[in-house]
């Protein structure tokens, strides 16, 4: 069943003590200085680049000298820097990440509270787009050059060259709003409605119902992605000997793609998920903005408009921080997937 | 001595590969369509001042009624203010192609830096380098071009510098790996063995064959930057005072254009950003194919 490729590689030359092992410190190792350099680039962005932050927190109202004055002493900003820095770090490390100039609370408060709604949102729409994505990549690449494959590819292409917000709005044109003689189909804002009967089930519908214009939205413009990869990868190995073995033992055409092509092209294309979930995370940044979905990226639209200095500092350090804690989970995964070496 | 025709000069050589690429260019039908568009939709850009009255743009100079529909005076109707929208897309063109060009321009120009420093010298720069890209490239770029452009003050030249900052990872992977492949070919060793120092082999044997691999990223990257750009504005991060697609669309949705179900204000600014997008996608496609004799067979 394994084919000759792969045992080529696996007798490769045999490296050192538990690589498995050095494999997984290397890269937490790795994920942790990242994790650091978010910290020290959070802080930069926020507390060193603006200046003097206090002044540019009240840019759009008029402020006395004392009230500057007290601002940055509530802030921490009349300390030296380095002062600044030390304790901006401890702080981090006990999950403390400031005080929010808007709302008065503590940062990691509102995070948590928020978090909730953009892992929904973001979960639904990247399983999604994942599965959609991987489906039409395979069909795409096996009948490369047919009517599927260049349909698939130019709706996707186009798709992708859209603006995440633009079609966001349209959507909520047409299905929330609704135009002509078409009624609105589904709500245009929020993430539950204030009057939904009692109940479990009853709650969930209403959700489910809010979830499906943004998360249509942001499907939408990201499966192309998936599927571009999952195309190119499946094409790379269409041309491999050990397919040429499958079908001259008699295997169905669909066993040959299910269980000897596409298998070997998903590795590259499971990285490369999780490699693009930055840009998901920034669609999420406009689609809670279009939709008013109370996430993570609706309270970073709010922290921008003020600026609120800290509560933009901790949503940064927040999606950086996930994204870059997935990348790593991406390849402790990819090890363990890859037959290559997951056996060593 | 004598012109082009002669093939062993260097420039003969040039204008042949360069003719050889359009041929194969000249067979992407999404390429040409893509450069076809780009050309008139940059023309037109080109032409605003021109063929349009600018004074139009000016809110408290036009006369129109607010957000109506398209008519046989406004022929896609008219935003809040009630100014034509076909002008003001028009317009907009100019600075969404502009901040386009110039974040993807300083976005190679840093990925081109980075990659060939890495690759030329090994060691702790490289490591160093390549630790930063890594970094970058994980990092979401749009998130961190929206804290850049909140705490710099609003202007154009703000936006320009938050996308290109954020958008060189990719450029640099990809400079640093062709110029690891170009460096072991002989010419350059034999350069070494004359004498020629980092910066004669760098500028005069490297940078020129890895030139044509940027282009086409670069192509691909204006794309991704004008995106950004619109989502920038949308977010209400760009200048107040220019007209942008992305502004375009912000102010259809504070001034609820949404909600009064105004598509014609709410189309043409987004489809013009999909057309131009998707030209330059189609453009840079095209030239990786030119480039990369393996994409031949399996793009169409």
């Amino acid at each position: 069943m394994t084919d000759t490729r792969d045992e080529l590689e696996t007798r490769g030359p045999a490296s050192g003590p538990p690589p498995l092992l050095r494999f997984v410190a290397a890269k937490v190792g790795g994920g942790v200085v990242s994790l650091f350099l978010v910290a020290v680039l959070g802080f930069f962005l926020f507390r060193v680049l603006p200046g003097d932050p206090a002044r540019t927190m009240t840019r759009s109202t008029p402020v006395s000298a004392e009230q500057l004055a007290a601002l940055r002493h509530r802030f921490g900003l009349d300390q030296p820097l380095y002062l600044q820095f030390r304790d901006f770090l401890l702080n981090l490390l006990h999950g403390d990440l400031g005080t929010s100039y808007i709302y008065n609370r503590p940062v990691a408060e509102l995070i948590v509270e928020r978090i909730g709604p953009t892992v929904l949102l973001v979960g639904t729409a990247t399983v999604l787009a994942v599965l959609v994505g991987l489906w039409m990549g395979t069909r795409a690449a096996w009948r490369q050059g047919g009517a599927v494959d260049r349909w698939f590819t130019s709706v996707g292409l186009t798709l992708w060259s859209v603006p995440t917000f633009w079609l966001g709005l349209l959507l909520l044109m047409a299905f929330g709003v609704g135009v002509g003689p078409l009624p609105g189909l589904f709500p245009v804002a929020g993430m539950s409605s204030p009057d939904v009967p009692p109940g479990v089930v009853a709650r969930v519908l209403d959700v489910a119902h809010h979830l499906v214009l943004p998360c249509l939205t942001l499907v939408a413009v990201i499966y192309a992605q998936f599927m571009m990869v999952m195309r190119t990868s499946l094409l790379e190995e269409m041309g491999a000997e050990y397919l040429t073995t499958a079908r001259a033992k008699g295997l169905r055409e669909d066993l040959v793609r299910r269980r000897h092509a596409v298998p070997n092209a998903l590795l590259p294309t499971v990285t490369l998920i999780f490699l693009h979930l930055g840009l998901v995370v920034a669609g999420a940044i406009t689609v809670e903005t279009v939709f008013s979905w109370p996430g993570l990226g609706l309270l970073t639209y709010e922290a921008l408009r003020v600026p609120d200095l800290p509560l933009l500092q901790g949503t940064f350090i927040v999606l950086a921080g996930s994204v870059i804690v997935m990348n790593v989970l991406a390849e402790l995964i990819y090890r363990l997937l890859d037959p290559r070496v997951r056996d060593s | 001595m004598s012109a082009p025709p002669n093939p062993t000069g260097v420039t003969g050589r040039r204008v042949a590969a360069l003719a050889e690429g359009w041929r194969v260019y000249r067979a992407d039908r999404g390429g040409l369509f893509g450069l076809a568009v780009l050309l008139l939709v940059v023309g037109l850009a080109l032409l605003a001042p021109v063929l349009t009255r600018s004074e139009g743009l000016d809110v408290t100079r036009v006369r129109g009624e607010p957000l109506r529909p398209p008519s046989a005076t406004n022929w896609l109707g008219t935003d809040e203010s009630g100014r034509s929208v076909l002008l003001l897309t028009w317009w907009g063109a100019r600075m969404s192609l502009l901040v386009g060009l110039s974040a993807a321009a300083l976005s190679m120009v840093i990925g081109t830096v980075v990659g060939l420093l890495a690759a030329h010298f090994g060691g702790w720069v490289a490591t160093l380098l390549l630790r930063v890209t890594d970094f970058f490239l994980v990092l979401p770029a749009l998130v961190l071009a929206i804290a850049l452009s909140t705490v710099l003050s609003r202007g154009v030249f703000t936006i320009v510098l938050a996308i290109g900052v954020t958008s060189w990872p990719q450029t640099a992977r990809l400079v640093r790996a062709q110029t690891l492949t170009v460096e072991t070919r002989p010419y350059i060793e034999r350069a070494r063995a004359l004498g020629g120092g980092h910066r004669h082999l760098l500028g005069k044997h490297v940078l020129p064959a890895v030139l044509p691999l940027v282009f086409a990223t670069t192509t691909l990257t204006v794309a991704s930057a004008i995106i950004a750009e619109s989502t920038l504005s949308f977010l209400g991060l760009g200048d107040p005072s220019m007209i942008s697609w992305g502004s375009m669309l912000k102010s259809a949705m504070d001034t609820g254009a949404v909600t009064a179900g105004a598509w014609w204000y709410l189309l043409p600014p987004g489809l013009g950003i999909a057309i131009v997008v998707l030209s330059f996608t189609l453009c840079g496609r095209a030239l990786e194919t030119v480039l990369n004799p393996r994409l031949r067979g399996t793009r169409r």
